[in-house]
C-alpha cells in the first residue's frame, strides 16, 4: 500500500489528509514507529487516529492524558475487590494459601488500562495517546519505556510482551515542551489549518448536501476569519458546525441576512472577547470579501 | 528542467548520501543521531522513493521533532538535494512555499531517482556557513553568562531586573513547597490509610473493600524578607528590591520590610501589579530614610512587633544586608535570638560575602552568625540562583 492508497482509504472514511500527513501515517505503519502530531486545537489530530482505525478496520484504544495521570490509570491495576472476595470464598472452601495466591495474581484479576490493553490485542489496534503535553513528565518516562520495548512488567506476574504492536499516534497542543527523548522516538508532523482547497474537500466529504456556492462562501469566510486576531481560532470542527447551522436555517447566501449570520457565529467564536470583536459590520465585511 | 542533482559515478551510493544529509542537518542544529540515519533509510525504502517530494515528506517526518525544525526543513532539504547545494536564500522562500501539501507530486515525476541520487560534495559547501552560525550561538551564550556574573549594582535596566525577578521567583518556589511529615487522607495517596480503611470496613462486614489512601500534604512556607537600604547597601538596594518584588509576586503570602535606621513594612507597596511601579513606590519609601544603619534595633523592633503577627514555625526570615551595624552588636544578637525562638529559619544574604577573601569581621555580622541557618553571598545572579539548592534542603 502506498501513501496515496492510504490517503484514498482515509478519504473513504471522510477524512481529507494532506500529503504530508499521509506520508507520515504510511511511514508509521511500515516502520512501526509512533507518530507525534502537533498543531493548533481543531485541525483534526484526534480525528486522524479515529479514521485510521476505521479505515484499517481495527480497534481504537484511546488514552486521554491529564495532569496527574498515573500508571494505575494508564497501564494496569489489580482488581482488589475481586481478589478480596476470592480469598474469602477460598477460605470457606478450605483452599490453601499458595494456590489462592497464584490464582488471585493471575491475568484474570488484572484490570487492563489503555496501554496494557493496546499491547495485548490479537490484531494491532490504533493507540491514540491524546494531549500528551497535559500529562506529567513522569508519565512521559513511563510511556517511553513502553513505546520502545512494547512490553510492560508487572511485579507479581512478570513481563507482558506485546502480542501485536499497536499503531501509536500521539497528539500534542504544545501547552508544554515535550522531552527530546520522546520526540526522538517518534515520527513528527505538524498539522496546519487546511488550505482553502483541502477544507472545501473536507466540507464536501462531511456535508455532501451543501450547495457548491454556499460551500465556497463558508470556506472563504472561515479562512478569512482565521486571519483576524482571535483568541481562539475556529478549527475544522467549528467550520462544520457553522455549515450545519447555516444548512439548518436554510441559508443559501452568506450575505443574505446579516442578523442570521451574526447569530450563527456562535458556532465559530467561542470566547466572549472574540464575539465582541467580530461585530455585524466585521462579519459582513469578511462575508463580502469571501463571496 | 529538473533541479535534482546528478551524481558522478564515483559516488558511494544512496546510503552514504543519506548519511551525508543527516550530517548536513546535524550541522544545522537538528539533533539527530545514528539511529535517525537508519530510520531515514528505512523510511525511504518504505515509501517508493521515486518522487523528490515524497522523499522530502518522509525525511521530514523522520528528521524533525518540532514545528521550528519542520519549518526549516524544506530549506535544508533543498540546499542539500536540489541544485547541487547551490540554492541560497534568493530561491528558497518561494520554493518552499510552493512545494507544499496541495501540489501533487506527479508534476515532479521527471526527477527519476531522487532517493537513489544525492550529492556527496554538498556537506562541505554548507560547512562555511555553519561555523558562522555556531559562532553566534556561542557569543549569545557568553553574553548570558556575563549577565549572570555581573555585580548586581550594574543591574539597572528593566529587563535585567526582570532577570533578577525570575531568580527570585525560582527561589520562592524552592522555599515554599515544604512537605509535611504527617499524612492526611487523600484520594490519590501513596500509602494506605489503615485507620480509615478499617473504620469503613465495618459497613461491609469487616471486609476492607474500599482501600483509602493518604499522603503528605504540601505545607506552604511563608517568606519574610528584610532588606537593608542603608548608605553602604545603596548600590545593591535597587537590585535587592527587584529581587524582593519578584519574590512577592511569586508568592502571595510573602511579607517584605525595609530597614535603615527604622523599619517599614513594604508588603502593600510591592503588591502593585506593575513591577516597575512597585519598585518605584518602594524606592520612594526607601529614600525617606536617612543616617547610618541600625540593623540590631531594626531587627529587634521587628521581633517585638511584626514577627509576633507574621512569623511562625513555617516562616523563613530572609535578611539582605551587609552587616555594617552602627549599634551595639549585642542588640543584633539578642534580636536574632528572639526571632529564632519563634521557630523560624533565618537566612542572611550578604552582598559582600561574594568578594574574594571576605571574612565576617564586621562586629554586627560576627554577632549574628551563631543564629543563622544559612549565611550566603548574594551579589551576582549566579549566587542567587545557586541558593535554590540550599533552600530546598533548609
Amino acid at each position: 500500500m502506498t501513501w496515496t492508497d492510504l490517503q484514498t482509504a482515509l478519504g473513504g472514511q471522510g477524512y481529507v489528509a494532506s500529503d504530508d500527513l499521509a506520508v507520515s501515517l504510511q511511514l508509521t505503519l511500515s516502520l512501526g514507529r509512533p507518530l507525534l502530531l502537533e498543531g493548533a486545537a481543531g485541525v483534526g489530530k484526534t480525528e486522524v487516529a479515529r479514521t485510521l482505525a476505521a479505515a484499517r478496520d481495527t480497534r481504537l484504544i484511546r488514552l486521554q492524558c491529564y495532569e496527574g495521570l498515573d500508571a494505575a490509570q494508564a497501564i494496569y491495576e489489580w482488581n482488589y475487590q475481586r481478589q478480596l472476595l476470592t480469598i474469602r470464598a477460598a477460605a470457606e472452601d478450605g483452599e490453601t494459601g499458595k494456590t489462592v495466591e497464584d490464582r488471585i495474581f493471575s491475568r484474570d484479576f488484572l484490570l487492563e488500562r489503555p496501554l496494557l490493553a493496546a499491547i495485548t490485542q490479537d490484531e494491532p489496534p490504533v493507540l491514540l495517546i491524546d494531549e500528551i503535553d497535559r500529562a506529567d513528565e513522569e508519565f512521559e518516562a513511563y510511556l517511553l519505556e513502553i513505546l520502545s520495548d512494547y512490553q510492560i512488567s508487572v511485579p507479581e506476574l512478570g513481563t507482558i510482551t506485546a502480542t501485536s504492536k499497536p499503531i501509536v499516534i500521539l497528539t500534542s497542543n504544545g501547552t508544554r515542551d515535550l522531552s527530546d527523548a520522546l520526540r526522538r522516538r517518534c515520527l513528527y508532523t505538524y498539522v496546519n489549518y487546511p488550505d482553502r482547497h483541502t477544507e472545501l474537500a473536507i466540507l464536501k466529504a462531511r456535508c455532501p448536501e451543501v450547495d457548491t456556492q454556499l460551500a465556497q462562501q463558508i470556506i472563504g469566510f472561515v479562512q478569512k476569519l482565521r486571519e483576524e486576531e482571535l483568541e481562539k481560532v475556529p478549527g475544522v470542527a467549528e467550520m462544520l458546525d457553522f455549515a450545519a447551522a447555516l444548512m439548518g436555517l436554510g441559508i443559501a447566501d452568506l450575505t443574505e441576512s446579516p442578523a442570521v449570520l451574526q447569530s450563527t457565529l456562535t458556532t465559530l467564536l467561542k470566547t466572549q472577547s472574540d464575539q465582541a470583536q467580530v461585530t455585524t459590520e466585521v462579519a459582513q465585511r469578511i462575508a463580502g470579501k469571501a463571496a | 528542467m529538473t533541479r535534482v542533482t546528478r551524481f558522478s559515478g564515483r559516488d558511494p551510493g544512496p546510503t552514504a548520501r543519506v548519511a551525508g544529509f543527516i550530517a548536513h542537518l546535524r550541522d544545522n542544529g537538528l539533533r539527530l543521531g545514528v539511529a535517525e540515519a537508519d530510520t531515514a533509510l528505512n523510511a525511504l525504502n518504505a515509501i517508493s522513493a521515486i518522487h523528490p517530494n515524497d522523499c522530502r515528506r518522509a525525511l521530514r517526518a523522520v528528521c524533525t521533532g518540532c514545528k521550528d525544525e519542520a519549518d526549516r526543513f524544506d530549506d535544508l532539504f533543498d540546499s542539500y538535494w536540489m541544485d547541487a547545494g547551490r540554492v541560497k536564500q534568493k530561491v528558497i522562500p518561494t520554493l518552499s512555499s510552493k512545494i507544499n501539501d496541495d501540489v501533487h507530486s506527479s508534476n515532479d515525476a521527471k526527477g527519476k531517482d531522487a532517493g537513489a541520487s544525492g550529492l556527496a560534495t554538498a556537506p562541505d559547501d554548507g560547512d562555511g556557513g555553519e561555523v558562522d552560525s555556531d559562532g553566534t550561538g556561542k557569543l549569545i551564550a557568553t553574553d548570558l553568562r556575563n549577565l549572570n556574573r555581573k555585580d548586581l549594582r550594574d543591574l539597572v535596566r528593566a529587563d535585567e531586573i526582570s532577570a533578577a525577578e525570575n531568580v527570585a521567583r525560582r527561589l520562592g518556589v524552592a522555599l515554599r513547597d515544604k512537605r509535611s511529615r504527617r499524612r492526611i487522607a487523600a484520594r490519590k495517596g501513596d500509602r494506605l490509610h489503615f485507620r480509615k480503611t478499617i473504620r469503613h470496613s465495618l459497613s461491609t462486614g469487616g471486609e476492607p473493600v474500599r482501600l483509602l489512601r493518604k499522603r503528605r500534604p504540601d505545607r506552604t512556607r511563608k517568606i519574610v524578607a528584610l532588606c537593608d537600604v542603608s548608605g553602604s547597601m545603596s548600590i545593591y538596594a535597587q537590585v535587592f528590591l527587584s529581587f524582593l518584588a519578584g519574590l512577592m509576586r511569586a508568592d502571595m503570602q510573602a511579607d517584605a520590610y525595609l530597614f535603615h535606621t527604622r523599619l517599614v513594612r513594604i508588603t502593600e507597596a510591592l503588591r502593585d501589579k506593575d513591577a516597575m511601579r512597585a519598585i518605584g513606590r518602594m524606592s520612594l519609601m526607601a529614600d525617606g530614610f536617612g543616617g547610618g544603619s541600625k540593623i540590631g534595633p531594626s531587627l529587634g523592633r521587628f521581633a517585638d512587633t511584626y514577627a509576633k503577627r507574621f512569623v511562625d514555625g513555617r516562616s523563613v526570615v530572609m535578611i539582605l544586608s551587609d552587616g555594617y551595624d552602627t549599634a551595639d552588636p549585642q542588640i543584633l544578637s539578642d534580636a536574632l535570638a528572639k526571632l529564632r525562638k519563634r521557630g523560624c529559619k533565618v537566612i542572611w544574604l550578604n552582598p559582600l560575602k561574594g568578594w574574594a577573601d571576605y571574612g565576617p569581621i564586621a562586629s554586627g555580622m560576627a554577632a549574628a552568625l551563631p543564629h543563622l541557618d544559612l549565611f550566603k553571598a548574594a551579589n551576582t545572579l549566579d549566587d542567587l540562583a545557586a541558593l535554590e539548592k540550599d533552600l530546598v534542603t533548609l
